[in-house]
């Protein structure tokens, strides 16, 4: 079995949250018609960190922010892992907003489309992107892409699996072999 | 935490354990955030059929469940035992079986006779949820009392709660009891004595037969309806005699000099366990008890079919 292989380290990370940031507010002049939406469950704990990091750039206004469970919309409910629900949090409309959807790492696009559903159920948004911080290219089952990368990784589909972590002490990202039998 | 139920099938709560009361109550926390929110509908059971099979007359609980099943996006059958082939003399096996063949994935019944369902659920191979056996049980009644005191008082563990009325013959006495005693609760029963089973006692519930000392010990009074359909002899001398002894009106409640939340599983004889100014108070939690019907039915069909097919 081959070592896990690191993808990103902690200042890779800070570095690409800072860029995320400046992004967003290239893209958004009009802070007040963005919303930040992360995915439940890991996709809430980068989104956090993309709404402090803005927070950290000292602009006049900041966007709406929020959080999804996805869990009710997802396609493979009795089709294999147990579901487990989380919170929906999301406290403001979402008529007409720019929708930014935030999850760690984009795999199968899947769980984006059951977002996409959730996220409709709670009004029509001008528009909706999507913010990943791992874009493991050339897996996707859906046509769905990413507006915003950290990185863009390949990687065996069945063979290798993308870990992240963003604890408090240290942020990293690494490849590990999908563990047999 | 757990995932799974430890059963296949909601019989009644004196099955389940503390484990899987909490695990509704956190499913049902999220099924209530969705239907306060935008989202009322999500397509989670959108593949399965559940047949709603009603052999006793019944408004709140067979509109909540379906409505709990169709913002589950389920499809839904209803059969009402009124006007089917059961008083042609068909027995329930060959109802169910009918019905199953149609390929539906989950039975939910009411039944006049005990332990219907849990003959059900030896016989077919879905999961099968009680909607009311007789006077056995009707386990997602008491989920929602449990449910509703959680919500109102942050826990159930410690609290006091008297359930006041026809005790021998209600089925809601019997899975309030088992429920709030799995949750932590103290349990007393309050009522004529003529309405009191014998042995209630057994069960390590308290006994009382005047409502103005069991109120006086409760922190919830959950007030049950007198079911004069379901007595076979007169137990007391008349409504209004029962009234004056057992009917919880505002003066009473005024005297306790004390907050004391009110249940009751409806349907309410206004005048006769309740006075109409104690059921619209404030310290009524009757509609509560109803809106969160919905989201204890809707987290319990959702656990269930988690488990049909990963087992």
């Amino acid at each position: 079995m081959m070592e896990p292989r690191l993808l990103l380290g902690d200042q890779q990370i800070r570095l690409i949250l800072k860029r995320f940031a400046v992004q967003l507010m290239e893209q958004h002049p009009d802070m007040e018609a963005l919303a930040l939406i992360g995915l439940q469950p890991r996709g809430v704990v980068l989104s956090r960190l993309v709404y402090d990091e803005l927070n950290q750039l000292g602009l006049p206004a900041l966007p709406h922010y929020g959080e999804l469970d996805i869990t009710f919309f997802r396609d493979d409910f009795n089709r294999g892992e147990l579901l487990v629900p989380k919170k929906n949090d999301i406290n403001f409309s979402t008529e007409n907003k720019q929708v930014v959807l935030i999850d760690d790492v984009l795999f199968t696009g899947r769980s984006v489309r059951s977002a996409l559903d959730a996220l409709l159920s709670f009004g029509r948004p001008a528009k909706v992107s999507l913010m990943v911080l791992v874009d493991r290219r050339y897996s996707r089952e859906l046509p769905i892409a990413p507006d915003y990368t950290g990185i863009a990784v390949d990687t065996r589909v069945k063979l290798e699996q993308v870990k992240v972590s963003l604890s408090e002490k240290e942020y990293k990202v690494w490849i590990r072999e999908t563990k047999q039998g | 935490m757990n995932k799974l139920l430890s059963t296949r099938h909601l019989l009644g709560i004196r099955e389940l354990n503390s484990d899987d009361l909490h695990l509704i109550f956190e499913t049902a926390d999220n099924f209530k955030n969705l239907l306060n929110s935008k989202i009322r509908k999500v397509p989670t059971l959108r593949d399965t059929t559940i047949a709603n099979i009603f052999f006793e007359n019944s408004t709140r609980t067979r509109v909540s469940f379906e409505l709990a099943e169709k913002r589950l996006s389920a499809d839904v059958v209803n059969f009402a035992a009124s006007g089917s082939s059961v008083s042609k003399g068909e027995t329930l096996i060959d109802t169910v079986r009918n019905i199953l063949s149609m390929k539906v994935d989950m039975v939910v019944m009411r039944h006049p006779v005990p332990g219907a369902c849990v003959f059900l659920a030896k016989h077919i191979d879905v999961p099968v949820v009680n909607a009311g056996d007789g006077t056995r049980e009707h386990p997602t009644q008491a989920l929602l009392d449990a449910y509703s005191v959680r919500e109102r008082l942050g826990s159930v563990q410690g609290k006091k709660v008297v359930i006041v009325g026809d005790i021998l013959h209600s089925r809601v006495a019997l899975s309030n009891i088992f429920c709030l005693q799995k949750l932590g609760a103290e349990v007393m029963v309050c009522g004529p004595a003529t309405l009191l089973p014998r042995y209630i006692g057994s069960l390590g519930v308290r006994v009382e037969t005047d409502v103005r000392k069991a109120l006086h010990w409760a922190d919830v009074a959950n007030v049950l309806r007198i079911q004069l359909e379901r007595q076979d002899i007169r137990y007391f001398p008349s409504l209004r005699e029962y009234t004056l002894n057992f009917g919880i009106n505002k003066a009473m409640l005024h005297d306790l000099g004390k907050k004391l939340l009110i249940m009751h599983p409806g349907p309410i004889n206004r005048g006769v366990e309740l006075s109409s100014d104690v059921a619209d108070s404030e310290d009524a939690i009757i509609l509560d008890q109803v809106e969160n019907g919905v989201a204890i039915r809707m987290a319990v069909l959702f656990l269930l079919s988690q488990k049909s097919e990963n087992n």
